[in-house]
């Protein structure tokens, strides 16, 4: 227990993987732990609303990471939530006593140690639970985004561990049964690469890959800019928020990818996956000029102007489609 | 992005954190690189804050005009909406609303006012004032 070390990370759910596996004796990487799970994405989600706005999604739904990397690392992941809170925090305090690192899924709002404003009601942060405090009962906590580990007085956990609202973490704690194995790379890797693909470009919802992108360069294309400027500013604000301020590495997670990109290249001696990470970082690089002139606009510092925005995204999206059909032979 | 262009211009927003980017090094690969912030960062979550700010700041003044209830603006103040509190307290929206009433929040039994301070982590006295 005390010989975990924390490191931060550029995604709670990924940190958390990664920092879980090295502990048990498998070191794996931020980014391998997000590419060998698949995890890259983009949804475009208008129906699921967060405060009236549609969701925007770079990435996999909360636990893909923890499920998938299962199988490649022939790995068992024990899964518990609760109807009892007090039953949770029973439970959490008994692995822990046994010296275990456990996983949580937390409210973002409740978590006391983070930035006030960042602290929405956003249910799915996962953070790693490695002791107590023997003379508070403060519970130490590595929160994958935070710089150094972090305290957390147990009324303020167990608020973030059974809040409400969509995505509900009823406590959810999880922790491996097994050990994890170094696993087959040869194997393991063009089969998360190509899953990857797929999911970019044979969805079979509109809303999902690349797709997705066109599809929402369309919705804001039909943005009313001269009768209805603030909710059209807080739409495109909202896109960018889950592009870069929701803990993704810059650029919507395509630099955290490029990464694995560069990886897998080295683990399979394919310098054809190097040369296609750095075409994925330009493409990141793209992402983050699309922010950019999203929040010039939002400032007023640009004249509102979703078509010109919409015109980015296609961008955009025409050069995803070139490169994960170039991702797909290579792999 | 090259690890020297990784935005360190500061965001008010992240309170002193720093948050933990992938960029490229002179030698070509990825590593993680510490960001002190970054302006579009900042201005879009500032943007959803201020967003935040102003229907609990409207709220409240229309607690003070008689309006609507303190319930409404502690409801905001904490960043929830009516389906959210809903869920959090385990009271129909329908009832919420009701609650937003003046005359109806006054007669609340302590009992409700109780699920509603808990749902939303606050003192039931707090919960009947708007500060």
């Amino acid at each position: 227990m005390s010989d975990f070390q924390h490191s931060q990370a550029s995604h709670c759910e990924s940190g958390v993987m990664s920092a879980m596996l090295r502990h048990h004796g498998l070191p794996l990487s931020e980014p391998m732990a997000f590419g060998l799970s698949s995890a890259l994405s983009f949804a475009y989600l208008p129906i699921v609303k967060i405060n009236g706005l549609p969701l925007v999604g770079y990435r996999m739904p909360p636990r893909f990471i923890i499920k998938g990397l299962q199988k490649p690392l022939g790995l068992t992941m024990r899964f518990e939530t609760f109807r009892d809170p007090a039953r949770g925090a029973a439970r959490l305090n008994e692995l822990l006593d046994a010296g275990r690192i456990v996983g949580l899924q937390t409210s973002v709002f409740w978590l006391p140690y983070l930035p006030q404003d960042l602290r929405f009601h956003f249910n799915a942060h996962n953070v790693l639970a490695y002791g107590r405090d023997a003379g508070s009962g403060d519970y130490l906590l590595s929160d994958p985004v935070a710089e150094t580990a972090v305290r957390c007085a147990p009324a303020d956990l167990q608020r973030a561990r059974f809040a409400k609202g969509v995505l509900a973490p009823r406590g959810l704690l999880y922790y491996p049964l097994s050990q994890p194995q170094a696993p087959d790379w040869q194997k393991v890797l063009p089969a998360a690469i190509k899953k990857t693909t797929r999911i970019m470009l044979d969805a079979p919802l509109p809303i999902i890959g690349v797709r997705g992108i066109r599809r929402l360069a369309k919705a804001i294309e039909g943005l009313d800019a001269e009768r209805e400027a603030a909710r059209s500013k807080l739409f495109i604000g909202q896109v960018v928020r889950m592009q870069e301020e929701i803990g993704t590495g810059g650029g919507g997670f395509r630099f955290i990818y490029a990464s694995f990109l560069q990886e897998a290249a080295a683990l399979l001696g394919r310098p054809a996956l190097d040369e296609l990470s750095e075409k994925l970082v330009d493409i990141g690089d793209e992402w983050r000029e699309f922010a950019l002139a999203t929040a010039r606009q939002i400032r007023g510092r640009d004249p509102l102007a979703p078509a010109r925005l919409a015109d980015k995204l296609r961008l955009i999206a025409d050069r995803e489609q070139a490169f994960f059909g170039d991702l797909r032979r290579a792999a | 992005m090259l690890d020297s262009e990784v935005p360190q211009e500061g965001n008010s927003t992240l309170d002193g954190h720093r948050k933990a980017v992938y960029a490229r090094g002179a030698d070509g690969k990825l590593h993680l690189v510490q960001s002190a912030g970054w302006e579009v960062e900042e201005i879009v979550t500032r943007q959803a804050v201020d967003d935040l700010r102003r229907l609990a700041e409207d709220a409240r003044r229309r607690v003070i005009a008689g309006q609507t209830s303190p319930l409404e603006f502690h409801m905001h103040r904490v960043r929830m909406d009516v389906p959210l509190l809903a869920q959090a307290s385990g009271i129909w929206q329908w009832r919420i609303r009701r609650h937003f009433r003046p005359d109806v929040f006054a007669h609340l039994s302590p009992a409700v006012l109780g699920r509603y301070a808990e749902a939303m982590g606050l003192g039931v006295e707090q919960l009947k004032k708007v500060e």
